[in-house]
């Protein structure tokens, strides 16, 4: 198998045709091997990339832009592993990573959670057996506590300052107890986290209140591999599945709703109409009928066969994968 | 079993996939969408939108040929390069067949029209001559050059007149002695009758015109008007289809079907799709000569001028190494409803024949089987099986892989399949000690012996340790605690300990009373329940 880490430029922003389209195809920058499969990455910082693979290793790729070429900057073999290190198959798939500069932490099949600081060779801190099923993803909370979901459809908080290794909070999904597969905290707002099951479900929670989600909406047919808030625009989700699907959810106010509402008091406004809207983007995605009003679902890809693996938003930019070996950058998503 | 030969097996090089994973990707997203087009449709749009699909697969030809002659231009190892360029002359006889048939056969372009298209194909498709004519019109003094006036011919025998006659006002300029003949030449190629695509004429009409011009340029050729130059002497023989003049000019033409198609072009312009055969074979015979016999290339295009689409397939797939083309061609033919189910001894047909074999080769591939699936779906009579033969021996080494499997088995209710391969993955997580992630799999193939299983594990444990271990698990089962009977156990078991715990004396004895009359304890655990009874009936609640 040749697995490789690749950079591709999508292109400058003066590359833009008349319609505002995106001219030509990304161009490959460079590449480097990858032994195994790679299950999650993100950037480190603008230079460096950490990489959980199949076999249980995690990589930090630095990427040196004067020359165009990867690197591999650091390694932590075996981070995850069954049983015992020195069994020679023993390696578990590391699932998720997340990044927090210059820690990072990562979740795998063995259950483990990693603690790692960048530049230090030895892991800070490990919780063998966090858990009795597979960590599928984690994401940070706060500073000092991160979220992992599980194959038995428990969401957990972590607070890493504390040396027990149980967690602070456990939430459970009512009902069957469907994997959850990816989570996202909401950038603004951080007592609202979004998780995608097996199912395609996506569910919306509430961690200062009860133990179960606000909302469940049924959305895919089938595994929901990531769900992202927008970072800058967070009234709008983005989720895509096993289906082929991608969905851009949208609980963004209406422009003439917005209009409506500063017409109507008069006093204030600048200070009226801004608290209302913050508290209507609250109420949006922990609204128990979010199917009243506001909320707006579109599937973005038109033909859809494989699986859509893997997305990520930025400002005006989406970009996400397939299993049909195709890389798609949509640059004007607002427009 | 008396040769003591030793046969290596070697899978289908694995460089040739590499390079073509492109090729397979966007076509099967091509097949996919085709298989679901409507066929209501009928007529011209029909027709229209399955064009629109050859058309498809031939773009993602190129492209992929595109990226092989980079991939052959930028490595260094010699090996390699022969083998990039290697591919990119078998895509490019790929593209170059394929294209034929969407003209004759999806296509199915009448007569009129029917020129045009093969003069396009030809153009398209013949570029030896492209370096030489860009060579010409990029010197300073064209009509100078030593190859001037071999690519004034080469427009002529391709039929582009336009370029012809700018090239040949150039000369006309230079040269003031031959105005008058450049004139008439010049008007004649001006005038030349060419079928239209609309419907501005008829046949007929155009045969009636054509006619006349074609006696015109006869008389001026035997007035001796080209008399002096004996190249537009020549060109006047070609414009009256002169079979010797235009063969003269074989090193233009590098291949008899290009000479097939300038004959046609100047001798029948309004050729039926059913005559070409017969000019066909004459041509190849006459630009052979006998010097050299036709090679698998020329069979295919042969079979296909006459129409013989099986043969085109059957030709196909001995020449070329996989079955990636005969399949989709063989498929696009068959939406056209244009072959007749022609049985194979064990009753499926071509099209499904050959799709199955295409789709068994990417399961051998550790990513590519995901396409290969999409096949079987659409093979009618045995895809089924043969999926259900080939998901079964995809190696499993991530969770992730292994739930897209499952979901690929569940969609299509194998649920064999399911429960086998829930089995493996629950077997490997019991090994490593993932009791959760064991059960979890338990859950998704309901398998309510394998829960059961791993419900004992756990009472051994407590048994053992005098603890449960993964609490987590065990306080958080919810509904599934309903998947075994052992498993309910467990739940309850551990609830009662908690209940023990919170010191909720009164609860815990009913609990543990149900738990005793409801038969749901192993046997090896009776002496367990009874033993946490004891100190329960020291309580005064109960």
């Amino acid at each position: 198998q040749d697995n490789r880490i690749s950079i591709w430029s999508a292109g400058d922003l003066g590359n833009v045709g008349l319609n505002g389209e995106y001219q030509g195809e990304p161009q490959l920058l460079c590449d480097i091997r990858h032994n195994g499969d790679v299950m999650d990455m993100q950037f480190l910082d603008q230079e460096r990339i950490v990489v959980a693979s199949s076999t249980g290793t995690v990589t930090v790729f630095r990427h040196h832009q004067n020359n165009q070429t990867l690197s591999a900057n650091q390694r932590w073999e075996k981070a995850h592993y069954h049983v015992d290190q020195d069994t020679c198959c023993g390696g578990a798939a590391c699932t998720g990573v997340i990044c927090n500069n210059p820690e990072i932490v990562t979740v795998g099949e063995d259950g483990r959670i990693n603690l790692f600081r960048a530049d230090q060779k030895d892991a800070v801190r490990t919780i063998d057996n966090a858990d009795s099923s597979t960590l599928h993803a984690v994401t940070f909370l706060r500073t000092t506590e991160i979220l992992t979901v599980n194959s038995i459809g428990q969401l957990k908080i972590w607070d890493l300052r504390q040396q027990r290794n149980e967690p602070s909070q456990i939430f459970s999904l009512t009902g069957d107890r469907v994997p959850l597969h990816c989570v996202d905290r909401h950038p603004n707002q951080q007592h609202i986290v979004a998780t995608g099951g097996q199912d395609g479900m996506l569910s919306i929670w509430d961690i200062r209140q009860g133990t179960m989600p606000v909302s469940l909406l049924n959305a895919h047919e089938a595994e929901m591999w990531e769900v992202h808030f927008h970072p800058s625009n967070p009234d709008h989700l983005f989720t895509c599945s096993e289906d082929g699907s991608l969905w851009h959810w949208d609980t963004s106010t209406d422009i003439s709703e917005k209009t409506s509402f500063l017409h109507q008091g008069g006093r204030s406004t600048t200070y009226f109409s801004h608290n209302t809207i913050n508290q209507s983007v609250v109420s949006a995605w922990l609204s128990n009928d979010p199917t009243k009003d506001r909320m707006e679902i579109t599937n973005l890809i038109p033909n859809q066969t494989l699986s859509v693996n893997s997305l990520d938003i930025l400002g005006p930019c989406l970009v996400y994968g397939t299993d049909a070996e195709a890389i798609y950058v949509n640059r004007q998503l607002f427009a | 079993p008396s040769s003591s030969r030793v046969f290596v097996v070697r899978r289908d090089q694995d460089i040739y996939i590499q390079t073509l994973r492109k090729l397979f990707n966007e076509s099967h997203g091509i097949f996919v969408g085709l298989q679901r087009s409507e066929e209501e449709l009928a007529g011209k749009s029909r027709k229209a939108q399955l064009v629109q699909v050859s058309k498809n697969y031939r773009s993602v030809i190129r492209a992929c040929m595109e990226d092989m002659h980079q991939a052959a231009i930028s490595t260094r190892d010699p090996a390699l390069q022969s083998q990039y360029s290697t591919q990119v002359s078998i895509l490019s006889a790929m593209e170059l067949i394929w294209n034929l048939c969407e003209i004759l056969f999806v296509e199915a372009a009448a007569a009129g029209p029917l020129l045009l298209r093969l003069l396009d194909w030809v153009r398209l498709h013949v570029c030896d001559v492209d370096n030489m004519v860009r060579e010409v019109l990029s010197s300073e003094n064209p009509s100078k050059h030593e190859l001037f006036w071999n690519v004034v011919d080469v427009f002529v025998l391709q039929g582009r007149m336009d370029e012809a006659r700018h090239l040949l006002s150039k000369e006309a300029s230079a040269n003031p002695t031959s105005v008058n003949m450049y004139k008439i030449l010049d008007d004649l190629m001006k005038k030349m009758p060419v079928p239209s695509l609309g419907n501005t004429q008829t046949l007929t009409e155009m045969e009636l015109k054509w006619q006349h011009w074609h006696e015109e340029c006869q008389r001026y050729l035997q007035d001796g008007t080209f008399a002096s130059n004996s190249h537009m002497e020549s060109i006047c023989k070609i414009l009256l289809g002169d079979e010797d003049a235009i063969l003269e000019k074989k090193e233009l033409m590098t291949t008899w079907y290009h000479f097939l198609v300038t004959r046609l072009l100047y001798s029948h312009p309004t050729v039926k799709p059913m005559e070409l055969r017969f000019y066909a074979q004459a041509c190849m015979d006459l630009f052979l000569g006998g010097e050299s016999s036709p090679e698998p290339l020329d069979t295919i295009l042969m079979a296909a001028f006459e129409f013989e689409m099986h043969q085109v397939i059957k030709e196909c797939s001995i020449a070329l190494s996989n079955w990636w083309f005969v399949a989709h061609l063989t498929d696009l033919l068959d939406h056209c409803k244009l072959l007749q189910s022609h049985n194979l001894y064990f009753g499926s047909n071509m099209r499904e024949f050959l799709l199955l074999e295409y789709a068994s080769g990417l399961f051998s591939h550790h990513s590519l089987w995901q396409l290969g699936v999409d096949y079987f779906d659409h093979c009618p009579e045995y895809g089924r099986v043969y999926l259900e033969l080939h998901i079964e021996r995809i190696p499993l080494n991530t969770e992730q892989k292994a739930l897209k499997v499952l979901r690929i088995c569940e969609q299509r209710q194998m649920h064999e399949q399911v429960r086998s391969i829930c089995k493996i993955m629950a077997m490997k997580a019991l090994r490593n000690n993932r009791l959760g992630s064991a059960l979890s799999w338990s859950i998704r193939a309901k398998d309510a012996a394998f829960a059961t299983l791993i419900s004992d594990r756990f009472l051994k444990d407590y048994c053992e340790r005098g603890c449960f271990s993964d609490l987590d698990l065990i306080d958080n089962l919810g509904p599934s605690m309903l998947l075994s009977d052992r498993l309910t156990f467990l739940g309850k078991y551990r609830e009662f300990h908690r209940l023990y715990g919170e010191k909720r004396f009164s609860e815990a004895a009913k609990l543990l009373l149900m738990l005793m009359t409801a038969h749901i304890a192993p046997c090896s655990f009776w002496m367990t329940l009874l033993t946490d009874a004891l100190p329960l009936l020291e309580q005064k609640e109960v």
